[in-house]
């Protein structure tokens, strides 16, 4: 089925497109736009947005593939990057994330068997002065404890429904670290 | 630095300072109403000249000689685009400008736009601080309507656009020609140079691009006058002002700190940083300026018997007692970058610590030039050798040959970022380099003692 925004973000789209002097140059906010709404970028969304901007899908598809942000497969609800370089590794970064396996019961770079947790492995967040750091969707947990980081866990689990109706999000290709 | 004064980080803390009326009671925009109704834009460059600031987003090149390589066609627009893509590892400084005083930031590009004759400007945020991006999309509309963003800022008819464009994840995009094109929607490749952004660089068009520090002190510069901002720094005249510190790893109070330029390491370390994590683990080594910049050690002692050495002053001592400073660090065969410090203590092995780096280079290099891609693989390939007790103690020269084919070789300084600080560590640290080749490294994990420090227990 094709992709298409909401009218909602479909005026922001015309905001957007008045904030440069080229079409082309709303290809990456117009992506993000589009993945806020789908949870990822699907060849439904790749057709959308070459349509709405004129260029070629291989144009976006080769945009898509070049940034890590863009989730080129289905992910789970909450997305969480684990900073694995330096600064937080000195401070724990890598027990941060075997912890995180061991607790969402999936190696990074997969999703947790329920389906709420994507674990994907980032390079260096700018969080360095406050490592070890985790970055979830939006946020950032830093200064973190195994402690924080249950707590923070728990939390979103309980807020976040069981992703039954999308078998899809099951898929653990994610990311593609 | 008990007679210090800030500047960057003065507002910081005071609550809600990301609000333009909390802001402006703090004396935010006073000194772009007095820029832009007073100040003529060659006054404000030739001020910005005798502030000598040296570019903070690492590379250390002269702002205001960056602002004069400028020459725009009748028929062509000037733009500003300030690089917030912060994501060199070590490096988070800029975040807090942008969380604690997006105004300030705000208030910059005003007199940077006048100054240059731009009338649009954006704003390149890496994708991942979206929460940032919120803020200075809230900071935008807040100052536009009050009328200090639009058509007459102050009533000056000199019309500044602001725009946030977010970046998706790619270390390469912080290099300018390469966030050129990520902001024209395209992949983010580094473009050749010549033609330089100053004469074609955003659309096609004369494009000035400076990191956020550095335009967030173009106000502070315009405040206090060229020359007295100058005179703030302990190196003036060649390297003006104050900046921002920044420090992780083993000290015990990591974090952003705002000093006049020109401080020592040791200084920073100690005063500002608080000292080492653990009393009983000393410093190793520690890297200044980002992860591109060669490691320092602190007891490896300054060789510069010569008088006309310009590290003369500081023969016989440790490397880590000399200023921090643009040229300093140069002489010294490390780069100042961001003055963002990685402080790593005797519990580290650097051969995974370089390890590490070298699997950060090789997951963000673009791919466009076969040195650098296929370099940076080489690197992570011997390092993970060498860890595995696969290595050979000539590895060390594999290393070394692989850096000096990849440097000069390439379309950007990528490859030099990643190859300058693995020779740093060869230089530094050969034997342990040799000894992994002989024995492997028994454990990969880099300090166990965090596991109890993140458990809550003692470490």
């Amino acid at each position: 089925m094709a992709f298409a925004l909401t009218p909602e973000r479909e005026k922001q789209v015309e905001e957007l497109l008045t904030h440069y002097p080229t079409k082309r140059a709303c290809c990456l906010p117009l992506l993000w736009l589009c993945q806020r709404q789908n949870g990822w970028v699907s060849p439904e969304v790749i057709d959308y947005v070459a349509d709405r901007l004129s260029l070629s899908t291989a144009v976006v598809k080769g945009v898509v593939t070049f940034y890590t942000m863009f989730f080129e497969h289905p992910v789970a609800p909450n997305v969480v990057w684990v900073c694995r370089t330096l600064s937080c590794d000195l401070r724990g970064g890598k027990v941060i994330q075997e912890h995180l396996e061991d607790r969402l019961g999936c190696r990074a770079g997969e999703t947790s068997p329920d389906g709420k947790f994507t674990l994907l492995k980032a390079e260096c967040l700018a969080g360095c002065g406050q490592a070890p750091m985790v970055q979830i969707n939006d946020d950032y947990h830093e200064d973190l404890t195994i402690e924080k980081l249950d707590g923070i866990i728990d939390e979103l689990e309980a807020k976040t429904a069981s992703p039954t109706a999308s078998a899809s999000h099951e898929s653990s290709a994610a990311g593609g670290q | 630095m008990a007679d210090f004064e800030p500047l960057l980080t003065r507002r910081y803390g005071v609550e809600n300072s990301h609000r333009i009326d909390v802001a402006e009671r703090h004396g935010v925009y006073q000194t772009a109403r007095k820029a832009l109704t007073t100040m003529g834009p060659e006054q404000l460059r030739e001020e910005v000249k005798k502030g000598s600031i040296r570019g903070r987003g690492g590379a250390g090149f002269p702002a205001g000689v960056k602002w004069g390589f400028l020459a725009p066609k009748p028929d062509e627009k000037v733009y500003l685009v300030v690089n917030a893509d912060e994501s060199e590892p070590g490096t988070f400084k800029d975040r807090t400008i942008m969380m604690e005083d997006p105004h300030r930031l705000l208030e910059g590009m005003l007199i940077t736009c006048r100054a240059i004759g731009a009338h649009t400007a954006w704003i390149y945020v890496r994708g991942e601080l979206s929460r940032c991006i919120e803020r200075l999309d809230d900071a935008i509309a807040e100052a536009r309507a009050k009328g200090y963003v639009g058509a007459r800022p102050f009533g000056v008819n000199h019309p500044i656009d602001i725009y946030t464009h977010s970046g998706a994840g790619a270390y390469i995009c912080g290099e300018e020609t390469a966030l050129l094109n990520s902001l024209e929607g395209r992949r983010g490749e580094p473009r050749l140079k010549p033609p330089f952004p100053a004469n074609k660089g955003a659309f096609d068009m004369p494009t000035i691009v400076n990191n956020v520090e550095t335009v967030t002190q173009v106000a502070d510069i315009i405040e206090k006058g060229g020359e007295a901002w100058c005179n703030l720094s302990r190196l003036a005249p060649r390297d003006g002002g104050t900046r921002l510190y920044g420090l992780s790893g083993h000290v015990k109070t990591p974090g952003v700190y705002e000093a006049p330029v020109g401080i020592t390491m040791r200084e920073l370390i100690e005063d500002l940083g608080g000292g080492m994590l653990h009393e009983d683990r000393p410093l190793k080594g520690v890297i200044p300026g980002g992860s591109s910049t060669p490691v320092l050690r602190p007891d490896r002692l300054v060789d510069a018997p010569a008088e006309d050495h310009p590290l003369h002053a500081w023969h016989g001592k440790s490397e880590i007692d000399v200023p921090m400073g643009v040229d300093t660090y140069r002489a010294l065969g490390t780069m100042l970058g961001t003055t963002c410090a990685i402080v790593m203590d005797s519990s580290v092995n650097m051969v995974e610590a370089t390890r590490n780096l070298m699997k950060f280079y090789k997951h963000e290099s673009c791919g466009q030039c076969t040195p650098c891609r296929e370099g940076s693989g080489w690197f992570v390939d011997v390092l993970d050798n060498l860890a595995a007790g696969r290595g050979r103690p000539e590895d060390v020269d594999l290393l070394v040959d692989i850096a000096n084919n990849v440097m000069g070789n390439t379309i950007c300084a990528f490859a030099e970022g990643m190859a300058m600080p693995l020779l740093g560590m060869v230089r530094q640290f050969r034997e342990e380099f040799v000894e992994a080749g002989k024995r492997g490294l028994r454990d990969t994990r880099m300090d166990k003692s965090v596991v109890a420090l993140l458990r809550g227990g003692a470490a």
